[in-house]
């Protein structure tokens, strides 16, 4: 295995040469806020907040899908990168509805706790208050779009890890949304197997179970890396 | 040492930071040594909001003329603004009737659609105030210097907002114990 040697934030650190900046960041315990990235499934870099900058480089690239490469210098923490993290979060919270007090994910969410990493105390932007759909058709689950950031985690995990594939995104641009199925109402969709994937990755209150109110939303993130864990390195037990 | 003045003010919000504010218990008779509430819903019988306020708490959104009028003042006539609670800082829950797009719809859905017998949707000109199209966070309608999220911020958060004024100083608006929104 070829290893690459790297320095981020004056830090040296050294991985193997298929890891992404990301992974180096994490191994050496070098903090990178993130929102679409998910332990288990593949990356697909359409949050940007985790953007830092390389030496001799003049655009910023997103540290979950750029390789390491032999003397790389990486700047995670500048002011130019803290202004983008926080100006990226604030567009999220003005573009949906996303009202914290009255959400099942209240207190458990990598939204909320995104918007305190990069230190947003409000949006500089003006709210879109865009009008969405909330699908409860399934028996055990719902999905309020209201919530939804976009960040594809349902799409990857279902299509990945649970190997149905009810989830995608349809349309373009500000206009996209997630769509079950054939764009079916979720509980029409027979390809769903209930297994609850999708609410234990969502990042928000988006995909909720049934019966929770504010605050209530759980999940179990390890449940995601025991199965990945488990198909790769033949490890049953948790 | 003059004392600062300060005042509180009530917009769109279901009062419930102020509530929080009346959570501040014992330190409340601290709070008076050093500062003097000039206008509140929970401190001060006046009714007209003064001049030469040092420090404002702006609890609310702006939904309707009343409180646009107010708020209006309330910049012209303080000197540091306090955006305080999630309505005040992201139209919040009462920025839910945003999605219905206007004022219109709102009061048809509120007082016809779903009353139960004598519907009327209210109009009252000086004496129920129009609403506004849309229900705005207070700083997209004036300069807000101070933003403390939270619904409702709890009385720690307050405290820590403000005491800071009272020496002069500045507070600091980050991590989870200042600005964890919900």
């Amino acid at each position: 295995m070829s290893v690459r040697t790297l320095t981020i934030d004056g830090v040296d650190v050294a991985i193997a040469a298929d890891q992404t900046i990301l992974q180096a960041a994490r191994s050496a315990g070098i903090p990178i806020p993130t929102l679409c990235h998910l332990d288990g499934v593949s990356e697909v870099a359409a949050c940007r907040l985790c953007l830092v900058e390389i030496t001799g480089m003049q655009k910023l690239v997103p540290a979950c899908v750029t390789r390491v490469a032999e003397g790389m210098e990486v700047q995670t923490q500048t002011p130019k990168l803290q202004d983008y993290r926080r100006m990226v979060v604030e567009l999220l919270f003005s573009e949906g509805n996303h009202v914290c007090a009255i959400c099942v994910a209240n207190g458990n969410c990598d939204l909320q706790d995104a918007a305190i990493e990069v230190g947003m105390d409000h949006t500089r932007f003006p709210y879109q208050f865009p009008d969405r759909p909330v699908d409860i058709s399934h028996p055990q689950f719902g999905m309020d779009h209201n919530r939804c950031i976009l960040c594809t985690r349902c799409v990857r995990v279902c299509d990945e890890i649970e190997g149905a594939h009810v989830w995608d995104v349809a349309q373009r641009g500000a206009n996209c949304y997630i769509v079950s199925g054939m764009n079916q109402p979720w509980g029409a969709v027979s390809a769903c197997t209930s297994c609850g994937k999708c609410v234990d990755a969502c990042p928000t209150g988006a995909i909720f179970r049934k019966g929770e109110t504010t605050g209530e939303k759980e999940r179990d993130r390890a449940k995601l890396n025991f199965l990945v864990t488990a198909r790769e390195k033949k490890e049953w037990t948790r | 040492m003059d004392k600062i003045k300060l005042a509180t003010v009530w917009l769109a919000g279901c009062s419930g930071c102020h509530m929080s504010f009346l959570d501040l218990d014992e330190w409340l008779i601290e709070l008076v040594q050093w500062a003097e509430i000039v206008y509140s819903p929970v401190g001060s019988d006046r009714k007209d909001y003064p001049e030469n306020v040092d420090v404002c708490l702006v609890e609310g959104g702006v939904a309707n003329e009343d409180n646009k009028t107010m708020i209006l003042n309330v910049r012209q006539r303080s000197k540091i603004l306090i955006s305080f609670g999630d309505c005040a800082v992201t139209a919040n829950v009462p920025g839910m009737r945003n999605m219905l797009e206007g004022s219109e719809p709102v009061l048809r859905r509120g007082y016809s659609e779903l009353a139960d017998n004598t519907a009327q949707v209210p109009d009252e000109p000086g004496i129920v105030p129009r609403l506004l199209d849309q229900v705005l966070p207070v700083h997209q309608v004036v300069a807000v210097d101070i933003f403390m999220p939270g619904c409702p911020p709890s009385a720690d958060r307050i405290k820590a907002t403000i005491e800071p004024l009272f020496r002069g100083d500045r507070p600091q608006m980050v991590g989870r114990d200042m600005i964890k929104f919900g």
